[in-house]
């Protein structure tokens, strides 16, 4: 490997990014659920920022901003919605989490 | 006066909303009073019209507005006051009103009187739209109000189930006319562009002889529908359901005769192809004759009237199947006199007899109602043609127009006017003459009708006396044929046929007097100094059965159309829509339960799951979007 | 040179990122992920962003993580409690993550435009003067927005993390 390109950039985010779904799906600590999910924003950012040197547009970084500002924000409400799960059933266990069906 | 043309048939429209929507909560009085008044003053209207017209020898136009304007072709609501139209619109709003009248004293028990007179004011207007029309599509609209509100008439009393199907069966059968009607209009619309009657007949030059011939079949059994004429006529006898006035008025005045409207206002095209002439002239004929036997041995007064009504029809058919148009017009309006005139004297008999209808059941009641008999007797004294009565006339001109086409075709009218006599004077000798043969209770009951009955009664008369001066022919009184000269800017005879000497005319007058003469003193005969009277149905024989019970044709067409249009139906139903139809639809509603509580498990609540499915969603779609 | 650190920096966050998914304990999840975080940092420095590159070490290895471990810590949940998943669902959760791994590099293999991308010219555009002219330009609105977003998020953590009146009687 003489230069790293894009395409190098896009193996690494893809797995960064099955890794992550992997997290989602296996635990179910809802705190490490989460935490997996910021990894896949990650892998996406990390995406986003190779194009945007590919293609020297500024827009990609522009978006990767947003997309730090909405995971700030989700991270936030997410955290906040657990404390109040944790309170109310005393676990943070996703399995519990079966009201969705009534 | 132009500009008002559109108050003539605004003014029962407004008498019909009124009635329709607010009748219910007006007193009776107050609704008779409107609906009659709005058509009196659509008659004044008419009338003025009329003397405008008469005055200057113009026909009026108004068009009101652009009905419809679609890729080329434009649609008015354009009203046209001719000789033609005005002699209709005299017809339909005079005796309209008279009917009105009479309704009033006829219907005031009816739970549905205001829906009565909401009905009737329909229909005046929706007659008035049929022949103020200044196009064939205001024509064609008027003609299908006619067909509903004679079907809403007919089964004024729905709660009969026989009355309701008497309804639709007039409905049904008007529709088949209807059909020809509108697939002839089509061809001429394709022809002319426009359906304008000055268009369409400064395009007729242009038409060729086979097209010009199609279009008449077609119009004409349009016409064979409305006006009652074989194959179509079953439904008018069946019509009798209604109550009388509408008899009177719909069945027998003036919705029957658009379909000799539609002819005479097409008089330009069936000019051009006498050979479909011949072919109405036919169909006429044989209805006349035909009707009439069945007449014979009909017991119930109103329908003998309405099979008369099937004939003298006929009988204008014939006219205008000679190509004397303004015969016909002259005969449908003598006929729209005496006949309206006896459809309202049985309405009478009716009335007084409590509900009664069978001739045989009569009898005597001359003493009892002594207006409607002397009316009653102008009016059949018309219909079989006694000397000066206006039946006389006109049907000596149809006589006199055939006999110039065809000796043989006179012939055969005359036997058919020779029936018409004797069935005319049966009925009347047995309502009126001999003794009563009802109970007991019917003779205590009798009466005479009030004077909003009788009042419609006695001005019918007198025009059944005098109408036939309207149009004396040539050979006794030189310009006195009022009518014909009327009509003669508005339709166009078929060229080159001669006249027939005044010497051959006075005889065929006097054949034909002769023949009603002697028929009136023979049926007297019979039926006043012997006291016969008709026989029980299960009495008859042979042709008499079948004379009875109508030839069988009511019968004949069920088997023939109902019984096989009936059983493709069944079939259709059974297999189609029960098994293909409902067979998808049930099927579809299946698999979806099935479905449904297969894939119910997948809903377990859980989200670790709905991940699983949505990861598994994204693999799927990823999958179509780069792999395959 | 490049392509060492690269290489260097990718295995760390790829190790790490394993790490947060099987670890046992969740705050050594905390810990690895921003390992991750601070990698993936430095690959946008890689990539001359510098701006992204003081941000995520800020906000995702700073304040986000933060947040993490100290609900984790409120929570009590250091100590590994969690019940594991059934064999059955894990095996089935793997295998479509392996799948979709299996898309995506099949994607990549298909796509004729694959070729020498070059990303490590040293360019203007991720450095802070650059960006902040143009997120404060083209881009303002969106901006704007943002600050909302934020100012919503914090309103319903607030709101979400406030006791209600019966529940702090009971």
């Amino acid at each position: 490997m003489t230069e790293v390109t894009a395409e190098h950039y896009i193996i690494l985010a893809t797995t960064l990014f099955v890794i992550g779904v992997a997290g989602v799906l296996i635990r179910r600590n809802a705190i490490v659920v989460l935490m997996c999910v910021e990894l896949m924003l990650n892998a996406v950012n990390l995406l986003m920022v190779a194009f945007s040197s590919h293609h020297k547009d500024s827009a990609g970084q522009i978006f990767v901003f947003f997309i730090m500002v909405v995971a700030a924000a989700e991270v936030a409400v997410g955290l906040a919605i657990l404390v109040m799960v944790y309170r109310n059933t005393r676990s943070t266990d996703v399995s519990l989490l079966d009201q969705l069906k009534n | 006066m132009e500009k008002n043309l559109i108050l003539i048939p605004l003014l029962p429209l407004i008498g019909f909303l009124i009635n329709g929507i607010f009748g219910k909560k007006l007193p009776k009085n107050v609704v008779g009073a409107l609906g009659t008044l709005v058509v009196f003053g659509s008659f004044i209207l008419s009338l003025l019209a009329f003397l405008e017209v008469r005055e200057s020898g113009q026909a009026l136009s108004h068009t009101a507005f652009t009905w419809m304007q679609i890729a080329g072709l434009k649609f008015d609501i354009a009203f046209l006051a001719d000789q033609l139209s005005t002699q209709m619109m005299l017809i339909i709003t005079g005796i309209g009103s008279l009917i009105h009248l009479y309704s009033i004293g006829y219907m005031h028990k009816d739970e549905g009187f205001y829906k009565f007179f909401a009905y009737l004011n329909l229909f005046i207007f929706s007659m008035l739209l049929l022949v103020m029309g200044s196009n064939y599509l205001l024509l064609f609209f008027g003609w299908e109000g006619v067909g509903l509100c004679s079907y809403l008439l007919i089964g004024f009393w729905y709660q009969n189930l026989e009355y309701g199907k008497a309804a639709r069966k007039a409905f049904v059968m008007n529709r088949i006319g209807d059909l020809g009607l509108m697939l002839g209009l089509f061809m001429l619309l394709q022809h002319a562009g426009s359906l304008e009657y000055k268009e369409v007949m400064a395009s007729l030059s242009t038409l060729s002889t086979e097209k010009a011939a199609c279009i008449g079949l077609l119009l004409f059994v349009g016409a064979t529908g409305k006006s009652a004429q074989i194959p179509l006529y079953t439904w008018l006898p069946d019509a009798m359901a209604g109550p009388t006035p509408v008899s009177a008025l719909i069945h027998a005045a003036t919705m029957v005769t658009a379909g000799i409207y539609l002819i005479v206002r097409s008089s330009a095209l069936y000019s051009m192809v006498p050979e479909v002439l011949e072919i109405i002239g036919y169909v006429g004929l044989a209805t006349a004759l035909f009707a009439g036997l069945i007449a014979i041995r009909q017991n119930d007064i109103k329908k003998v009237l309405a099979y008369s009504t099937v004939s003298q029809l006929g009988f204008m058919f014939v006219a205008l199947g000679v190509g004397a148009y303004s015969t016909a017009m002259f005969h449908l309006t003598t006929h729209a006199f005496f006949k309206a005139l006896m459809f309202l004297g049985s309405g009478s008999v009716i009335h007084a007899m409590g509900g009664e209808q069978d001739i045989r059941k009569m009898g005597g009641l001359a003493k009892k109602l002594k207006i409607t008999h002397l009316t009653f007797l102008v009016g059949t004294l018309a219909i079989i043609g006694f000397p000066l009565t206006s039946g006389f006339f006109s049907k000596d001109e149809i006589l006199a127009k055939v006999y110039e086409h065809s000796p043989i075709m006179w012939g055969l009218l005359l036997l058919a006017s020779a029936i018409t006599a004797f069935y005319m004077l049966r009925m009347f000798f047995l309502t009126f003459h001999g003794s009563f043969r009802g109970t007991h209770d019917q003779e205590h009951h009798l009466h005479e009708s009030p004077i909003s009955m009788t009042l419609p009664l006695m001005v019918l008369a007198v025009l059944s006396l005098a109408g036939g001066f309207l149009n004396v022919p040539e050979f006794i009184s030189e310009g006195s044929e009022h009518l014909h000269t009327w009509l003669n800017s508005v339709v166009t005879y078929v060229s080159g046929r001669h006249h027939l000497d005044h010497s051959t005319e006075w005889m065929l007058m006097g054949v034909a007097s002769a023949l009603a003469l002697i028929i009136l003193v023979s049926t007297y005969v019979v039926y006043v100094s012997k006291k016969s009277t008709a026989a029980e149905d299960d009495q008859l024989t042979g042709i008499q059965k079948w004379m009875n019970n109508k030839f069988y044709i009511d019968e004949l067409y069920q088997s023939v159309v109902q019984k096989p249009i009936e059983a493709i139906s069944n079939l259709g139903y059974n297999i189609i829509d029960r098994g293909i139809i409902d067979g998808s639809v049930n099927f579809i509603g299946k698999s979806v339960e099935v479905a449904g509580n297969a894939l119910r498990r997948i809903q377990n609540g859980n989200v670790e799951y709905y991940l699983l499915y949505m990861v598994l969603g994204i693999f799927f779609l990823l999958v179509f979007k780069f792999v395959l | 040179m490049s392509p060492t650190i690269f290489l260097t920096l990718a295995i760390i966050a790829v190790v790490s990122a394993m790490f947060v998914v099987f670890a046992k304990n969740p705050v050594h999840s905390v810990l690895s992920l921003i390992v991750t975080f601070f990698s993936i940092a430095g690959l946008y420095l890689l990539m001359n962003a510098q701006f992204l590159f003081v941000v995520q070490i800020i906000v995702y290895a700073g304040a986000i993580m933060v947040l993490f471990l100290f609900v984790l810590m409120l929570l009590n949940l250091s100590a590994d409690t969690e019940p594991q998943k059934s064999n059955r669902f894990r095996v089935i959760a793997s295998a479509s993550a392996g799948l979709l791994s299996l898309v995506f590099s099949a994607g990549m293999v298909i796509d004729a435009t694959m070729g020498d991308r070059n990303v490590t010219n040293i360019q203007e555009i991720g450095l802070v003067k650059h960006l902040g002219k143009v997120l404060f330009t083209d881009y303002l609105v969106p901006f704007e927005i943002s600050s909302i977003l934020f100012l919503a998020g914090m309103v319903g953590a607030v709101l979400l993390g406030k006791r209600t009146p019966k529940e702090s009687k009971s």
